[in-house]
């Protein structure tokens, strides 16, 4: 499904703040496989997600997505066959578009836009029953500006817009990270939901270690620009954080001191 | 009667510049751009409006022509910004900046035109249906305006419209939902040069000239019309269309001032000053009573606050 070979990048190249974020990172997703990927701060787990997107171009390496290599193709094009959530809720949504037009802008994903209109009526239909869903009582809100939402609310939206055309890969960059426990509990259940429902494709960054141990059916760990550590299936819903912990000291040589990670 | 032409002359005036209004109102609004080009662009409007119907064009071709003409201005400006990288308000001026030449150069090297023996529509439809040039130019330009208004709340209800304002609104979400920002741009900066062209064409046949400086600080008068055409609209509710036309009827508003103001034995030299002073000020009332709102809240809660616990 997905497939990385010796993806680099270095930022700052050449200058006294060069920093090599990702170290020639191979990984291989199988259809429907659910990865979650942890690590401490700037060990390169949202670099990774931004090169498969194509946020800021890679130095070098292949990136093959369903059979395509998109290792050059810009943001837009890759953005036909993948779906993204930002960690600020504000980035994935436009703030002076009513709900309905985000859902629709959302809609056309991959597809050609035209000059037939933006929402058409059989839309809002469905759009109702879809936003119901999520029961955060916005259904009867779908013209309302999308600015006007909380941050919880922003992202449930911008995850029906992730999934609404459905994607080949879903990329969570710590979408939970900008909300309050219940609401970030809320989202991450309905990720889940979604997820499952869809059986879609997708790789989710978190701090949050027992997040990362009960979702999904990989775990990928992360330091200095390395995966140090790749587990799948049983292994993977067997572990507790304290392994995670010591995994993480095994590799790295240094004591996992991050309260968030800890306490999250 | 003297005065009431005086009037209906500025109305006229507001509409034809009402198109100028609308452009800028695209790119400063919608797609969050501050594009400079429309300077330059006016005038070139004006400059092939009038060479046009000089040559023995039908003035609605003449028209059209002004059109594409500031589609190109607005493609070059856009280009330059979005393939060679650099910040929009610098390909503005480069654009602006080379015009002053083209524009000369489509004058034929004149810095003015005069257009008194040339076809210039409402001239010519007020003298043979023998109404006042001021009613003519007053119907003629509403009948635009609603065309283009109508045609303005169309396209940016379509699925490219609305990518479009998503662009403008929020770049990177709009590109995350495989919308090509910088074709966005690019379309967006042309159908505002386009308008603004329009703007030129209109003006140049009303005025029967047209001149190589006509577009200075037309950029200024646009935001002047947008500004005051917000303000009216502010409480309002919320319907693209409206704020539309509110942004002309702003234009309308700025040319009454203007004429006032120039009744009342205001320079005409002083006019950019005031001009300049009327947008500033109409951009800092919004942020003086805001403050003032939330300090006489601030106020008025923590006065409660205080008087309970006493």
């Amino acid at each position: 499904m997905l497939k990385l070979e010796k993806v680099s990048k270095t930022f700052n190249l050449g200058t006294v703040n060069e920093k090599k974020v990702l170290h020639e990172i191979n990984l291989e997703l199988e259809e429907g496989d659910f990865v979650t990927i942890i690590g401490g701060n700037g060990a390169g787990k949202s670099t990774l997600l931004n090169m498969i997107s194509g946020l800021y171009p890679m130095d070098c390496g292949v990136i093959t997505l369903d059979g395509e290599d998109i290792s050059l193709q810009p943001e837009y094009q890759r953005a036909k066959k993948i779906g993204r959530l930002f960690q600020d809720p504000m980035l994935g949504t436009a703030s002076e578009m009513q709900i309905l037009e985000n859902l629709a802008l959302a809609k056309r994903r991959g597809k050609h836009r035209g000059l037939s209109w933006g929402v058409s009526k059989s839309e809002k239909e469905e759009y109702y029953e879809l936003v119901k869903s999520l029961n955060l009582g916005l259904e009867n809100r779908l013209t309302t500006k999308v600015g006007l939402l909380s941050g919880g609310q922003r992202q449930a939206v911008t995850l029906l817009m992730a999934t609404l055309q459905k994607p080949k890969l879903l990329l969570l960059d710590e979408h939970t990270a900008a909300l309050d426990p219940a609401t970030s509990a809320k989202v991450l259940s309905l990720t889940e939901k979604i997820v499952n429902e869809q059986n879609l494709t997708a790789m989710m960054v978190t701090h949050n270690m027992k997040d990362a141990i009960d979702i999904g059916n990989r775990l990928i760990m992360m330091y200095d620009g390395h995966i140090i550590y790749d587990v799948r299936g049983e292994e993977k819903h067997n572990l507790k954080v304290s392994d995670l912990l010591k995994k993480f000291e095994e590799a790295s040589g240094e004591e996992f001191v991050n309260d968030r990670m800890l306490l999250g | 009667m003297g005065l009431f032409y005086t009037y209906l002359g500025a109305v006229d005036l507001g509409l034809i510049w009402g198109f100028l209004a609308l452009g800028v109102y695209i790119t400063f609004r919608l797609l969050d751009i501050a594009d400079l080009t429309v300077d330059g662009s006016f005038a070139t409007g004006g400059a092939v409006c009038a060479v046009c119907v000089l040559n023995g064009i039908h003035p609605i071709l003449a028209i059209l022509a002004s059109i594409i003409a500031g589609f190109i201005a607005g493609a070059i400006t856009g280009l330059l910004h979005t393939k060679c990288k650099i910040p929009a308000i610098l390909a503005g001026i480069l654009t602006q900046i080379g015009l002053y030449s083209i524009n000369l150069r489509i004058m034929g090297g004149r810095a003015n035109l005069p257009l008194t023996t040339a076809n210039t529509l409402f001239n010519d439809i007020a003298t043979s249906l023998n109404i006042n040039k001021y009613y003519v130019t007053f119907i003629i330009a509403i009948l635009f305006v609603m065309v283009f208004i109508a045609i303005l709340y169309w396209f940016f209800g379509t699925e490219l419209g609305s990518s479009l304002r998503a662009t403008g609104n929020s770049e990177q979400m709009a590109r995350s939902l495989g919308i090509n920002t910088d074709t966005m741009k690019l379309l967006g900066l042309m159908i505002s040069n386009g308008l603004v062209g329009l703007s030129g064409a209109l003006n140049a046949l009303y005025g029967q000239a047209t001149d190589v400086r006509v577009g200075t600080g037309a950029i200024v008068i646009a935001l002047a019309s947008i500004v005051i055409g917000e303000v009216i609209l502010s409480s309002k509710k919320n319907n693209f269309a409206l704020s539309l036309a509110s942004i002309v009827v702003g234009s309308i508003i700025y040319r009454i001032i203007v004429a006032i103001v120039l009744q009342m034995g205001l320079n005409t030299d002083d006019l950019k000053i005031l001009t300049a002073i009327l947008v500033a000020i109409a951009l800092t009332i919004p942020v003086i009573l805001g403050k003032r709102r939330q300090i006489s809240t601030y106020k008025k809660l923590t006065g409660k606050e205080i008087d309970k616990n006493a």
